[in-house]
């Protein structure tokens, strides 16, 4: 019996078996994967004005040369003729790798700070950086318009506390600070979970055997914390960077008009021009951008497995 | 302890930054006055005429049924997908399978999004509520399957391997043993996936249709046109529910984490 059971649950493709990796696998394939491939079909095709606003194309195995014919690199083209796309690219870049790094410069210390609390508060920390996390995105960007604006309380702070005149105002609402503000805000707690896990499992021996050979705090920090984090800190980098180098909310709610992110380009080609095929465009090469970030945040993922 | 004294400075900081803001906001929901840097004294009336908003309580309601079924089906998919991800170490197509898990945790919302809806265009479906609530199940299982894997993990599976031997099914010792060990990663995953998609602005503003404007849309154009109460007020309310939600779910796992251990000692005690 025992024998019988063992070998079923290695071997034989028992249905069970079968339909736990299937159905997921489907899932994905058709709701994920496939999207992409029209994605990419639809970048290539030309725009209509209809509903939906491309040429659809459902050529039929007859007319599939022709149907080749039709697709042409044409919304490619634009995207390097018109500079608003190029600059659109490089500033979302730009933004992305600035924020990244103030993330890192805020949430080290913080994920550092954690991981040399008593262990008995640890719990109550990360439920600290958690919960905020699951507030919604939308709410917490709203939060800061009524700080940030300029007749709003920070402001009003300054004003109360002497450090401005009764007509001044802070004038950091829209415009790249705010962003900055906004998106530092919105990803420190998945910039801190990565390193505070990575900085938690360190070996404190470590650090004690630098200090009594002579090392002090700083070298020790440099030669041995840091190196030790380095998984946690491209963990962190990777699970901020890619995700804010297509934010749309943030920079919609408090960038300014001349804060272009290629974002919220392609969400005005899309719903403020209907122009789908542009649109996917926009979206292919912002995919290409981020393949090898994304490489590195799977092959990151796979060492935790 | 100079280190310590830093250590107890840069928490502080980092969550009164985390957290003022949120505070803030719940706080000037109960402002009698219109105005953000006034305070008119505490008030209900921006929870009233938001109760009698009908366009808000509409796309509530859109928001909590595709959150339930999303969230549901998100759990089902993802829990089968971390147990093939932990169980099978091989099978075809398995490093294509897992990059399929990993990749929408990152992908920046307007490709995802974009790309669904253009899939439903392609397969002529029509978009509304059933298109969201496919796009957010395909997200938030992700999430749900990073959060069981890192369950199954830690899994003992001595207990699973026992009912085998036993000759109980692999099926009914699915539901039998390994599901209700898991349960508390289930949970909170069901937590994570229906939070995601009650959060969620980008995707659902791609593939929703006609009757199906979720919360996110509807606050979301009415923030574009400045800061109001009557926002501060269902923002709140969310944030209270969220907040309830979380807590309670991390005292019932910890109870059955407690339950968990305590029947292990009789159970060991029962051996010797």
């Amino acid at each position: 019996m025992a024998s019988v059971s063992e070998t079923q649950a290695a071997n034989t493709p028992n249905p069970a078996r079968w339909f736990v990796v299937v159905v997921p696998y489907l899932w994905l394939l058709l709701f994920f994967t496939a999207p992409f491939l029209i994605i990419f079909k639809i970048s290539l095709s030309d725009t209509a004005i209809a509903m939906p606003p491309y040429t659809p194309v459902f050529p039929g195995f007859g007319a599939i040369s022709g149907y080749i014919s039709k697709l042409d690199f044409e919304n490619y083209l634009f995207l390097t003729e018109d500079p608003l796309y190029i600059k659109s690219y490089l500033s979302s870049l730009r933004i992305a790798v600035i924020s990244t790094f103030l993330l890192l410069l805020i949430g080290y210390p913080m994920a550092l700070a954690m991981a040399r609390a008593p262990i008995t508060l640890r719990p109550t920390l990360v439920m600290l950086v958690i919960l905020p996390f699951w507030t919604s995105f939308l709410i917490r960007v709203y939060a800061w318009i009524g700080i940030l604006k300029p007749d709003g309380l920070l402001t009003l702070l300054l004003q109360t506390i002497g450090l401005m005149g009764p007509n001044e105002q802070v004038l950091i609402f829209r415009t790249d600070i705010a962003v900055f503000i906004g998106i530092v805000y919105s990803y420190l707690p998945f910039m801190v979970l990565p390193l505070y896990s990575a900085l938690e499992k360190m070996d404190n021996t470590l650090l004690e055997a630098a200090s009594d050979l002579g090392c002090p705090p700083w070298k020790a920090f440099w030669k041995i914390t840091f190196p030790l984090s380095l998984p946690g800190v491209i963990a962190g980098s990777m699970i901020c960077f890619i995700p804010i180098t297509g934010e749309f909310v943030i920079p919609d709610l408090l960038g300014g008009a001349d804060t272009l992110m290629i974002g919220k380009t392609l969400w005005t080609e899309f719903f403020g021009n209907r122009d789908w095929p542009l649109a996917s465009a926009v979206a292919v090469v912002l995919l290409i951008m981020l393949v090898v970030p994304i490489m590195i945040f799977q092959n990151q993922q796979k060492k935790v497995v | 302890m100079k280190s310590s004294r830093f250590d107890a400075t840069v928490l502080t900081l980092c969550f009164a930054f985390l957290y003022i803001p949120i505070i803030i906001l719940v706080v000037y929901s109960f402002n009698a006055s219109k105005l953000v840097t006034v305070w008119g004294g505490f008030s209900l009336q921006w929870y009233r005429t938001m109760w009698s908003n009908e366009g808000l309580m509409d796309a509530a309601w859109v928001t909590a049924r595709v959150g339930v079924l999303s969230a549901t089906l998100g759990t089902v998919l993802g829990t089968l997908a971390a147990l093939s991800l932990v169980r099978f170490q091989k099978f075809p197509g398995r490093m294509l399978f897992s990059g399929m898990i990993y990749a929408p945790l990152v992908m920046p919302e307007v490709i995802t999004g974009l790309s669904m809806l253009l899939l439903f265009v392609a397969l002529n479906i029509d978009r509304g509520f059933w298109t969201v609530t496919i796009a957010h199940t395909t997200f938030t299982m992700c999430y749900v399957a990073i959060v069981v894997q890192s369950r199954l993990m830690t899994f003992d599976r001595s207990l699973e391997e026992a009912a085998l031997d036993l000759g109980c099914p692999p099926v009914r010792t699915f539901f039998k043993i390994t599901l209700p060990l898991i349960l508390p990663a289930v949970i909170a995953g069901w937590m994570l996936a229906f939070t995601l998609s009650l959060d969620d602005l980008v995707i659902a503003s791609f593939n929703t249709g006609p009757g199906a404007t979720t919360l996110p849309i509807k606050i979301y154009s009415q923030v574009r046109l400045g800061v109001t109460p009557e926002i501060n007020a269902i923002c709140t309310i969310l944030i209270g529910f969220v907040t309830i939600g979380v807590i309670l779910a991390s005292i019932s796992t910890k109870r059955t984490e407690l339950r968990r251990i305590r029947d292990e000692h009789v159970a060991l005690r029962g051996t010797t």
